[in-house]
């Protein structure tokens, strides 16, 4: 019964839950995206700074969430930094997918390679009302990508 | 039991047997995650006792047809069930007269009913409404779009830390040219309870009528619109203990005459020419198309069952374990109660550390206990109250002390788990 519950909460989530990283602004940032969850009026703001050859220089993020949301920002935050715009989106496609994915155990999907380290959040998909929660920053850094200003998880 | 519990005397309420209400709940029963199931989410919805899920049942097996229309055996029935039903709330509310009860879908459309028919018809450009900043977002929503068809001004009155309103304030706050004022009888996130009959004074002492959203006052207390004075009274018939898909709209008669209709199309209308129509009378008026009959017949029902335990029971019974509950979750170190207005309902809403209520409410589920955590449709008192969100414990007539000590349990454990 509490399985599930310490599934969903992990150490690594409770850590990056409390001690989030890259929890600030961008002052020169080259884009940046609100992203709300309007069912529990959680908000979060997402920074981008790229550099002129599409390639995440640094991006952080601001704002309030349950643990698996300000987790979720703070894992996402370390995983693309670095990156291009290209391969994070290909990395939220990735994520999206196992995080709305079926949870029986034979057909799960879960992460492999450099996107191993975000299986931590595998354990929304026994809490299908949280998913949102893991999601809306992802949603939110493809907003800020796409050169839009809003993102949320109604759309 | 701590020793809290042996502090405050139980309800002095021999006969008040919660055992056996709980029974009249087929849902009490059930297990979740394992657990016993401890409902504390009754401000969102409340559970359904067996008599008004058979009063359903016996509608749909027994006495079904269309209402108002037909003059066979079971029309003539459901017709009469259905009236029947409208009596039982006039009743309830002490209303005037069956033709001052509109039946709705919900509180939000008996609002947007009176913002769409009175407001729409009887104010105009630069008057003004007064709310709260406590409102639930139906009884803000509405105004604003009014505000912004008609070009009027709306304005929010103050509370306290306490959530309770700032009755100084809100009297600045009424001028000549206040129309409306619409104000929750009870605040769905802090339990406030607001001095109701005060209100409609001090604002029918400016020329204003006043719309009370009863929606969780009706449930905690008895209620009567006539002592009350208010012109519409709004309240939800699925967190009275009956079936959702009907809520109520009582209006004074003189009011709801002058009033357009709402919806057109059938039931609502005399007569109807290719030219022209004319309207019926009340309560059809405001009726359109086949209504919740089923629905409002449960809804009877529902009154039937808490009249009969007794409105005034029901609120002493609540009011101990308010006390209890309120204690007992003070004693939990970093626990804040939102809302602490010396008048309140059953209703608690709190903070637990820097915990989010979306955890606390994940966790606390994973025991059994069902809180609601969230903004409580309320945004502009989270951010009155410095918060983005709250967990909401709210009891029903079928809660227990134990159900209290639950909680406090699996708070304790959430703090634990979260470290």
């Amino acid at each position: 019964m509490l399985d599930d519950l310490r599934e969903l909460y992990q150490e690594v989530i409770l850590d990056h839950g409390k001690s989030p990283r890259n929890f600030r602004d961008v002052e020169d940032a080259t884009a940046h995206a609100h992203g709300a969850n309007p069912l529990c009026g959680d908000q979060l703001v997402v920074y981008l700074k790229v550099d002129g050859d599409g390639r995440i220089e640094d991006v952080s993020f601001v704002g309030k969430g349950c643990a698996i949301s300000v987790a979720s920002a703070s894992m996402m935050t370390e995983l693309v930094k670095g990156r291009t715009i290209d391969e994070a989106r290909e990395m939220f496609q990735r994520f999206h997918e196992m995080c709305t994915g079926d949870d029986s155990g034979a057909n799960s999907v879960l992460l492999e390679d450099d996107l191993e380290k975000l299986n931590v959040l595998s354990g929304v998909r026994a809490f299908p009302v949280r998913v949102k929660c893991a999601t809306l920053p992802w949603h939110t850094l493809n907003a800020a990508m796409d050169g839009k200003d809003e993102a949320t998880t109604e759309a | 039991m701590s020793d809290t519990a042996h502090s405050i005397p139980a309800a002095n309420d021999a006969e008040y047997d919660v055992l056996r209400y709980r029974s009249d709940f087929p849902i009490l029963s059930e297990q979740v995650h394992g657990k016993p199931l401890v409902y504390l989410d009754n401000a969102a919805s409340a559970q359904k006792p067996r008599q008004v899920i058979d009063a359903v049942r016996y509608v749909y097996e027994h006495e079904y047809a269309n209402v108002h229309r037909g003059v066979h055996y079971m029309s003539e029935h459901a017709t009469e069930a259905y009236e029947g039903a409208r009596t039982k709330v006039r009743r309830f509310i002490n209303a005037g007269h069956d033709r001052e009860i509109i039946f709705t879908r919900n509180s939000t459309e008996a609002i947007n009913m009176v913002a769409g028919t009175y407001g729409r018809r009887f104010l105009e450009p630069g008057d003004e409404i007064v709310i709260s900043v406590m409102e639930h977002h139906s009884n803000i929503v509405p105004w604003q779009m009014l505000r912004d068809e008609k070009g009027l001004v709306l304005k929010a009155a103050p509370i306290t830390d306490d959530g309770e309103l700032l009755m100084d304030a809100f009297k600045k706050l009424l001028t000549p040219r206040t129309k409306l004022v619409a104000i929750t009888h009870t605040s769905n996130a802090l339990g406030t309870v607001t001095p109701a009959a005060e209100i409609v004074r001090l604002a029918h002492d400016v020329g204003a009528k006043v719309l009370l959203d009863g929606s969780q006052a009706v449930v905690h207390s008895p209620v009567d619109v006539t002592a009350l004075d208010c012109d519409f009274y709004v309240f939800t018939g699925h967190k009275l203990y009956g079936p959702s898909g009907v809520g109520v709209l009582y209006g004074k008669e003189a009011l709801l005459k002058a009033m357009p209709p709402y919806l057109g199309g059938g039931e609502m209308i005399s007569t109807v020419t290719l030219a022209e129509s004319t309207w019926a009378g009340l309560p059809n008026k405001f009726e359109a198309g086949t209504p919740m009959i089923a629905q409002a017949i449960g809804l009877g029902a529902a009154i039937d069952y808490v009249s009969e335990i007794g409105m005034e029971r029901i609120a002493t019974y609540e009011q101990d374990l308010l006390l209890y509950a309120t204690q007992k979750l003070s004693s939990i170190p970093d626990l804040k109660i939102y809302g602490t207005a010396p008048n309140k309902a059953a209703v608690i809403s709190f903070g637990l550390g820097n915990a989010h209520p979306h955890d606390i409410a994940t966790i606390i589920d994973r025991v059994g206990v069902a809180c609601r955590a969230g903004h409580h449709c309320a945004q502009p008192l989270m951010d009155r109250m410095g918060v983005q969100a709250m967990t909401r414990a709210s009891f029903g007539l079928y809660n227990t002390r134990a159900d209290a000590d639950v909680l406090v349990e699996a708070l304790e454990f959430t703090q634990e788990f979260l470290g």
